[in-house]
């Protein structure tokens, strides 16, 4: 466990471990922000966490999230936001897939907490989780017909015609 | 008397090997008076005894994520207000926050005071009603009827500023809509003199009291290690003995400037909990009373905003009498104000935890993405644990601790 570094100092360490231990497996490492964030190849997602939780010190799994980017030939993503509370450290961990291969390890097995979360990803963006012992929906009903939070779900009742979308900018 | 669970009873399955005919099935919720929400829980009792819970939530969903990709960022402000009804200012203001950081607005010193004194007040008021319906639940009517009448003074203090009580939409981003009138600062003024001798009585009242000791103590507990697995983040976190306070670990709006103590418990239990929660309120007083300080040193009295007129509505008067205004007022009602792309995550410490925003924006009049960090919705899943192999009465008590707002939960 690197000690009270600044937080440069952590994400470069960060950076250079992680290039060493996975090496081809990232494909990007870069700051958004203020926060360092690494892009992974999904088969590699889960032994990542693994590694950043393990022997980086990252603890606590404060966000997992799903993403949407229609037209895109990796159309879903996934979003983690970890933490390492003693050194004060957050990091961002995205993860992209193409719509036929919509199946990720899950994290349950690193944090319980990460079971609500992934049932809410299946339930909106219907991104399943292998090895998840309770996906179903969540805050949607059980039969609901889509996953409402795909880009192609509207938002507004399809047979309005007075709220086109051009209208508005999107 | 509360039955303390061995503290590893988590990953036992009670139910496995008993003989099913003599189990019952109970529905708590999903209207319930004592789950003080809509959310229901089946629990499989033996007797009195909960073997375990199966939760169904989301019966109050209502699509904030999908619904702010379709709004400019000024109104997705009404939408957090929804979440944590108890502390919607905490909401607005991190709301704001997120939205400054993505556009790098730096604000006066003094609006972050103002926002401080603001977010303190809410989290008081938050605590209120989360420690007094723990009262409420074991019986003690008096602190719910007698401390909410403070509740009702912020509220008050609320109004002066923003003129809404319990969804306050209150700020703008990049500082406040107006300054604050002389009334808002005289009554909170007054909460500050007057607030700690009520708590006080709350104290006298529940704190040393052995009724209130015996239910709650050892009720509903759970592991600092356990706690952090779940995610749980705030008071409930902290009565778990972890410090974990967002406004000291990424403090905001200068909250690094005030001096203040971050309460800690020790097993986690329902009166840890309480007591957490009470110091917090003294603590919040104490930050309060600081900012004021600081405001009154301060030379400059009028400053309620950052200078960022593209995200501020020009004078009505002027809208309906001139030119510039008007095209000024129409753009930022349609949400034609040029943003940044980008990403940022913001959290603040709401009445419950951390509430993060991840904010992922294309440069379109909406956010392209919005995901909310809802601590309720997040440490909510471990309550079949906390309560597993304790009594129907214990896990009632066990969720008004746990303060699970639904509009929070459910989003």
């Amino acid at each position: 466990m690197p000690g009270f570094a600044v937080k440069a100092e952590r994400d470069q360490q960060v950076k250079d471990r992680v290039y060493a231990a996975f090496g081809e497996r990232i494909t990007a490492i870069e700051q958004e922000r203020d926060l360092l964030c690494i892009h992974v190849k999904k088969e590699a997602l889960h032994d990542l966490l693994r590694n950043l939780r393990d022997e980086h010190g990252f603890h606590f799994l404060t966000t997992c999230c799903g993403m949407h980017f229609p037209g895109e030939s990796q159309e879903f993503g996934l979003v983690y936001h970890l933490h390492d509370m003693r050194a004060g450290h957050r990091i961002r961990v995205k993860c992209r897939t193409s719509a036929n291969d919509l199946e990720f390890q899950t994290a349950t097995d690193l944090w319980a907490t990460a079971n609500w979360m992934e049932r809410e990803a299946w339930d909106f963006f219907g991104i399943k989780f292998k090895g998840h012992p309770n996906l179903k929906r969540i805050l949607n009903m059980e039969d609901f017909p889509a996953f409402p939070m795909r880009k192609d779900y509207p938002l507004e009742d399809p047979t309005r015609q007075d709220k086109d979308d051009r209208f508005f900018g999107r | 008397m509360s039955q303390q669970p061995p503290i590893d009873h988590w990953s036992k399955d009670l139910v496995e090997g008993r003989d099913l005919s003599e189990l019952t099935t109970l529905n708590l919720g999903p209207t319930h008076p004592a789950t003080h929400g809509i959310f229901q829980n089946v629990l499989t009792m033996d007797g009195e005894i909960i073997l375990d819970a199966q939760q169904t939530i989301g019966y109050i969903h209502r699509a904030f994520e999908k619904i702010a990709e379709r709004r400019p960022f000024y109104q997705i402000t009404t939408l957090t207000d929804r979440m944590n009804y108890c502390s919607a200012p905490i909401n607005n203001m991190g709301w704001h926050m997120t939205v400054e950081k993505l556009l790098n607005i730096e604000l006066p010193q003094r609006v972050q005071y103002m926002r401080v004194i603001v977010m303190e007040l809410a989290r008081i008021a938050d605590h209120i009603i989360c420690n007094t319906i723990i009262g409420q639940d074991v019986g003690a009517t008096t602190p719910f009827l007698y401390v909410y009448q403070w509740r009702e003074r912020i509220y008050e203090v609320y109004e002066e500023i923003c003129g809404a009580r319990l969804t306050t939409n209150m700020g703008r981003i990049g500082g406040w809509e107006r300054n604050w009138n002389d009334t808002a600062w005289a009554k909170i003024k007054a909460i500050v003199k007057e607030l700690p001798a009520s708590l006080k009585e709350f104290d006298n009242m529940l704190l040393r009291n052995r009724i209130f000791m015996d239910r709650t103590i050892g009720c509903g507990p759970i592991s600092g290690e356990r706690a952090l697995q779940y995610g749980f983040t705030g008071p409930n976190l902290r009565a778990a003995g972890v410090d974990y306070d967002v406004r000291v670990a990424d403090p905001y709006s200068g909250y690094d400037e005030f001096d203040f103590i971050i309460p800690v418990g020790t097993n986690g239990d329902t009166y840890d909990r309480f007591t957490v929660r009470q110091e917090e309120m003294r603590q919040s007083l104490s930050i309060i009373r600081q900012a004021m300080d600081k405001l009154e040193k301060m030379s400059d009295k009028t400053t309620f905003r950052a200078d960022v007129p593209e995200w501020v509505l020009p004078p009505k008067e002027e809208v309906y009498s001139a030119m510039e205004p008007l095209i000024w007022h129409f753009k930022i009602v349609m949400g034609e104000v040029e943003v940044p792309v980008g990403e940022v995550y913001h959290c603040v410490e709401g009445g419950n935890g951390e509430l993060g925003f991840y904010l992922v924006s294309d440069g379109g009049r909406t956010p392209f993405r919005l995901h909310l960090r809802r601590p309720c919705y997040i440490y909510y899943q471990a309550f079949p644990e906390m309560i597993k192999g304790s009594m129907l009465s214990d896990a009632i008590i066990t969720m008004s601790s746990m303060n699970v707002i639904a509009g929070e939960l459910d989003a």
